[in-house]
């Protein structure tokens, strides 16, 4: 059995009836169910549990409470778990990350003997000339930056999310928050009480060694929150991040938490600061509460002989904590000028234990290999607190416990948008200001005292209560912080030779923050940034305040003035995994989208929607089904799904008035049975939208709207409406209405088949709109021309569309209908030069600009963007958009040209490609283009830019390029 | 995240609403000059402060006005258009 084991604990969380095996950089130990990784490897005197970032310096336990990260290890696929608080697992394997060649020989340990050349923000300054050298230096670092290897083939995890709602979230389950919990549910709250550790209690569970009030307050304080069937203890959960609203991100090992709570009671306590000197980064110099960890919850000796740095009683606790364990307290190294008096000093008296008052540990000696330290050497301070070197004596010991003071866990309280600000007296920062809803509790509130603690947590809780309106008695006085400060103003005394860390995480250096500031980066969210201190896992948990208390010092500022670097979620990294989820982004489908896939469609996005962008039911390649579907238009009959634009109902006595105000054309004069193309622009003039309104009524119209811009559109015209006072409802009928549109010059004579109404040209003329029973399903038929042939769109609710399609299918049959998809949609278009906004228009583009001029009806007295237009309309175009046809017969060069691919001239860019197309019914390669005014002239040579840097001529064209016209879709005879 | 209380479907998270800019009057554009009627298009304020701001229920569809400190970004009350009392 291990050899540093105590004998059973009062507190311990291990279970001794459980022994489990591990692995740990290869070789095997036993531990205890309940054992952390640490703890289990410390139980065996394992010291050297990780490598530095930078230096490769070994590293051991610091914290013991995952507020730093020198224990990370690999299990498996799992990459950067913290060993700290890792419960051990039988059979696991466990390898520490960043080495070369495992952890006891890590080849780049010698980093460590070239620090001097790796100065504090070395990456900014060294390696970049020769030039030529730096990809070599840049992979190199490359391979040494980072932490902890990724498994591409890891197993696909899927994390739960989970929303969830409490009257009060207290985070921190320590005396202050158990306290709060407990008086807030006593008032009738819901409270929810999460907390990182895996038992609640905080440091009740550790700290308790001749405490004031004791063990039973623990189990007391617990017993009463967990019988309230209001309160629901979480323990083993991270309050990750902490958002606007009481909104807080919980992470367990399982899920993920959406909190909403109604308020919330910060008792998240205080992390243990370090203290700087020579070498105190190494195994063996722990944090005083780190030893207690140890030795409380894990039953561990964390040393044979050992050196207690002290600041404060609570150090004294430590030490005697420690001699009960069995370790040989060789001294109380006390930075304070007078020491400890009272009780505690008489014991620390009684037990034997040396006291040196107004010392410093000024170094810590290595051990053989850096793998832990053999002595501290420790010298007087002067007055005025500068070490004196000169008298300085060394001490045996295997160990080094610090405790020098307190640092509040203020992260989820700013992070909710509470502020602190820096007391003198307690030389920490306490809250100057919480939102509303947040109350403040314990220790991060600068109390101390465990009897001040419960007082002010139940005084949060109550506070909490009052702010839900359910506690309306006064409240409990404020408790006073304490008079003497348990935080040494400065417990900070850099060797001149030895690497004095102020941040493990990042191996930053005291020297390293003292130079940035020489530098010039003097401001503490400067130096964060230039040092990276603050910026590793840990984010600073440990060296914040330290570093602060330097860069002050540097500047010679007080603290306060200096400021602390901003807290950001996370609390602690987050894994990805909880942080990745499913998308809950809508995708439409029309209710012919079976037909569709049973067509062999290969579909595409369109805003919300998925539409067929082409048919291969037989595998055809892409380029030949879009043209077999193209001619079939052109050649006899082809139908395409449009149920995904957007369809409007406008009804009312100002229905007319409104869309003349809406859209750039006129509608009050437009006759019921008729519809016109509409044509929409912003309040700048910018075209947002194009469409079709069709006059069902004297005051109702039936509106059609691009497919991606359907939803703002409406959202537009409600606001229009509500502005403008105009008396009009706007339905949104895109949903319930299906439409498709049946094109080509055989069109006619099959939709004849399927209905009773007359589809002659004298009772359907172009741009008619007629009420109609198709396939027996009552339809809007609107006589359209967007492909350019005879063409009808038949609008029917959602239920009958597949009624309507399998219906002119059958028909079609005989003539050889195709559904055709968006892209033959798009060539043929291009046949007739017909614009698609978002496509052939872009964020600035004007009417005038897009040759849509003539849609644009000056002489109203009002239309949205038309007192924009009205201007623009007096100053030259800069750009005019035309068609184009490629001056090449070279099929590569003519395959070579995309949309928006540029248009150069003279070396400069001169316009871009909107639209390209090969037509076959035209034989060519055509396009649409902007191009600068004075080069607008058809017949003009254009110079368009592939992506491989050729250039490919172009020639200017008249639009449309297919039936100039437009005889084909307007015309009043039948075929 | 936030929460926003739309006038007809009471306290919601943020994400269930589209910001719609500041309330603005627009100039009478018959009698605006150029340069008044560029600053309406393209200007907007800069300044921390209080703002009439509109905002959309995407779930109902709903606009409603939100009076906002956007220095605090405190939300201080919302109320459907013309319901605010005054010019709103």
């Amino acid at each position: 059995m291990s050899l540093r084991r105590l004998p059973e604990q009062p507190r311990e969380w291990i279970d001794r009836g459980q022994s489990l095996r591990f692995d740990f950089e290869g070789r095997s130990y036993d531990g205890f169910a309940g054992d952390t990784l640490t703890s289990a490897l410390a139980a065996h005197g394992v010291h050297v549990l990780g490598r530095s970032f930078k230096y490769h310096r070994p590293r051991g336990i610091c914290s013991l409470a995952n507020h730093d990260v020198n224990a990370l290890v690999q299990n498996g696929s799992n990459t950067n778990v913290r060993a700290d608080v890792l419960e051990l697992a039988a059979g696991a394997s466990y390898r520490a990350v960043n080495t070369f060649g495992g952890l006891a020989r890590d080849r780049a340990r010698l980093l460590d003997r070239f620090g001097a050349f790796l100065p504090v923000g070395f990456y900014y300054k060294t390696f970049h000339r020769p030039r030529r050298w730096f990809p070599f230096f840049e992979r190199r670092m490359r391979a040494l930056a980072g932490l902890g290897a990724i498994r591409p083939d890891a197993p696909r995890r899927r994390t739960p999310k989970r929303y969830d709602f409490c009257d009060v979230l207290v985070i921190g389950a320590g005396p202050s928050g158990l306290a709060a919990a407990t008086a807030a549910a006593d008032c009738g709250a819901k409270a929810v009480v999460v907390d990182e550790q895996r038992r609640p209690g905080g440091s009740l569970n550790y700290q308790c060694v001749a405490g004031p009030g004791s063990e039973n307050d623990a189990a007391d304080l617990l017993r009463q929150a967990a019988s309230r069937s209001n309160v629901d203890i979480r323990p083993d959960t991270v309050a990750a991040g902490c958002y606007a609203d009481c909104f807080v991100a919980l992470v367990d090992a399982k899920r993920l938490t959406k909190m909403r709570a109604r308020s919330i009671v910060m008792a998240t306590g205080a992390f243990e600061q370090p203290a700087v000197f020579g070498n105190n980064d190494l195994p063996g110099v722990i944090l005083a509460t780190a030893a207690q960890r140890l030795i409380h919850l894990f039953a561990v000796r964390p040393f044979d002989r050992c050196v207690v740095l002290a600041a404060n009683s609570d150090g004294y606790r430590a030490a005697l904590d420690l001699a009960g364990a069995g370790v040989r307290v060789a001294a109380i190294v006390d930075l304070r000028p007078d020491g400890e008096t009272g009780a505690l000093a008489d014991e620390v008296s009684r037990a034997k234990i040396r006291t040196c008052v107004s010392h410093a540990v000024y170094q810590a000696i290595p051990a053989a290999g850096l793998r832990g330290i053999r002595a501290a050497v420790v010298c007087p301070l002067a007055a005025d607190g500068t070490p004196e070197p000169q008298q300085a004596f060394d001490i045996a010991c295997d160990g080094i416990a610090m405790s020098v003071g307190w640092a509040p866990a203020d992260g989820p309280f700013c992070q909710a948008g509470g502020r602190m600000q820096w007391s003198d007296a307690l030389q920490q920062f306490v809250p100057r200001s919480a939102p509303e809803g947040i109350f403040v509790a314990g220790r991060l509130n600068g109390i101390y005292a465990l009897d001040d603690r419960i007082l002010d947590g139940r005084r949060a809780g109550l506070a909490a209560a009052a702010f839900l309106g359910l506690h309306s008695a006064p409240l409990p006085p404020e408790v006073a912080r304490p008079a003497a400060s348990p935080n040494h103003p400065y417990p900070i005394v850099p060797h001149p030779h030895a690497k004095s860390f102020v941040d493990l995480d990042e191996d930053v250096q005291y020297k390293d923050l003292v130079h940035s500031v020489q530098e010039g980066f003097d401001q503490v969210e400067l130096a964060k940034r230039y040092s990276t201190f603050g910026m590793g896992p840990s984010q600073g948990k440990l060296a914040n305040t330290n570093a602060m208390r330097i860069i002050a010092r540097a500047n010679g500022k007080t603290v306060a003035e200096t400021g602390v670097p901003r807290s950001r979620p996370f609390f602690h990294p987050v894994p990805l995994a909880h942080l990745a989820g499913r998308g809950f982004h809508p995708q439409r489908r029309t209710p012919l989208h079976e037909r569709h896939v049973q067509a062999g469609a290969v579909f595409m996005p369109a805003g919300d929607w998925l539409r067929p962008a082409y048919y291969a039911p037989e595998g055809e390649r892409r380029a030949q089904a879009i043209r077999a579907e193209a001619l079939a238009v052109r050649s006899a009959v082809g139908l395409i799904d449009i149920g995904t634009l957007g369809k409007l109902e406008i009804i009312g006595p100002d229905a007319a008035a409104f869309l003349e105000r809406v859209y750039t054309g006129k509608f009050a004069n437009l006759p019921v049975g008729a519809m016109r193309y509409a044509l929409a622009c912003d309040e700048s003039g910018v075209i947002i939208d194009d469409g079709t309104v069709a006059r069902l009524a004297d005051d109702r119209f039936y509106v059609t709207t691009t497919t991606t811009a359907s939803a703002s559109v409406y959202r537009e015209m409600q606001r229009w409406a509500i502005i403008w006072k105009l008396n009009v409802t706007i339905a949104n009928v895109t949903g319930s209405f299906a439409g498709v549109n049946v094109a080509g010059p055989l069109s006619r004579r099959i939709l004849q088949t399927l209905t009773d109404a007359d589809c002659s040209a004298g009772a359907i003329p172009y741009q008619a709109v007629r009420s109609a029973t198709v396939a027996g399903v009552t339809a809007r038929l609107m006589r359209v021309g967007f492909v350019g042939e005879l063409g009808y769109e038949i609008h029917v609710p959602a239920y009958g569309a597949r009624r309507v399609w399998d219906a002119l299918v059958d028909a079609g049959r005989p003539h050889g209908i195709r559904p055709f998809g968006v892209e033959a949609q798009r060539l043929l278009r291009l046949e007739k030069g017909h614009v698609i906004v978002s496509q052939d228009t872009d964020g600035l583009t004007n009417p005038f600009e897009a040759q849509l001029a003539w849609a644009v009806k000056s002489d109203k007295p009002f239309f949205v963007g038309g007192r924009s237009l009205e201007i623009l309309k007096r100053k030259p175009l800069s750009r005019k958009l035309v068609g184009f046809t490629l001056a090449t017969e070279d099929l590569r060069e003519r395959e070579a040209v995309q949309e928006c691919h540029l248009i150069i001239a003279g070396g400069h860019i001169a316009g871009r490609v909107t639209s390209i197309g090969c037509s076959a019914v035209l034989g060519q390669t055509i396009g649409l283009a902007y191009v600068r005014p004075e080069m607008a002239a058809v017949g003009s040579p254009l110079s368009i830019r592939v992506d491989d840097g050729r250039m490919v001529p172009a020639t200017v064209a008249r639009t449309p390029f297919y039936d100039p016209k437009n005889e084909r879709q307007t015309l009043a005879y039948c075929c | 995240m936030k929460l926003l209380r739309c006038p007809i479907n009471g306290l919601r998270p943020l994400q269930e609403f589209l910001f719609g800019g500041e309330l603005r009057d627009m100039p009478d554009p018959a009698v605006a000059t150029d340069r008044q009627w560029a600053d309406y298009v393209f200007n907007r304020q800069g300044e921390p402060g209080i703002r009439k701001e509109w905002w959309y229920h995407l779930a109902s569809g709903t606009w409603f006005i939100a009076e906002r400190d956007n220095a605090k970004d405190v939300i201080l009350r919302t109320y459907l258009y013309g319901a605010g009392g005054q010019d709103a």
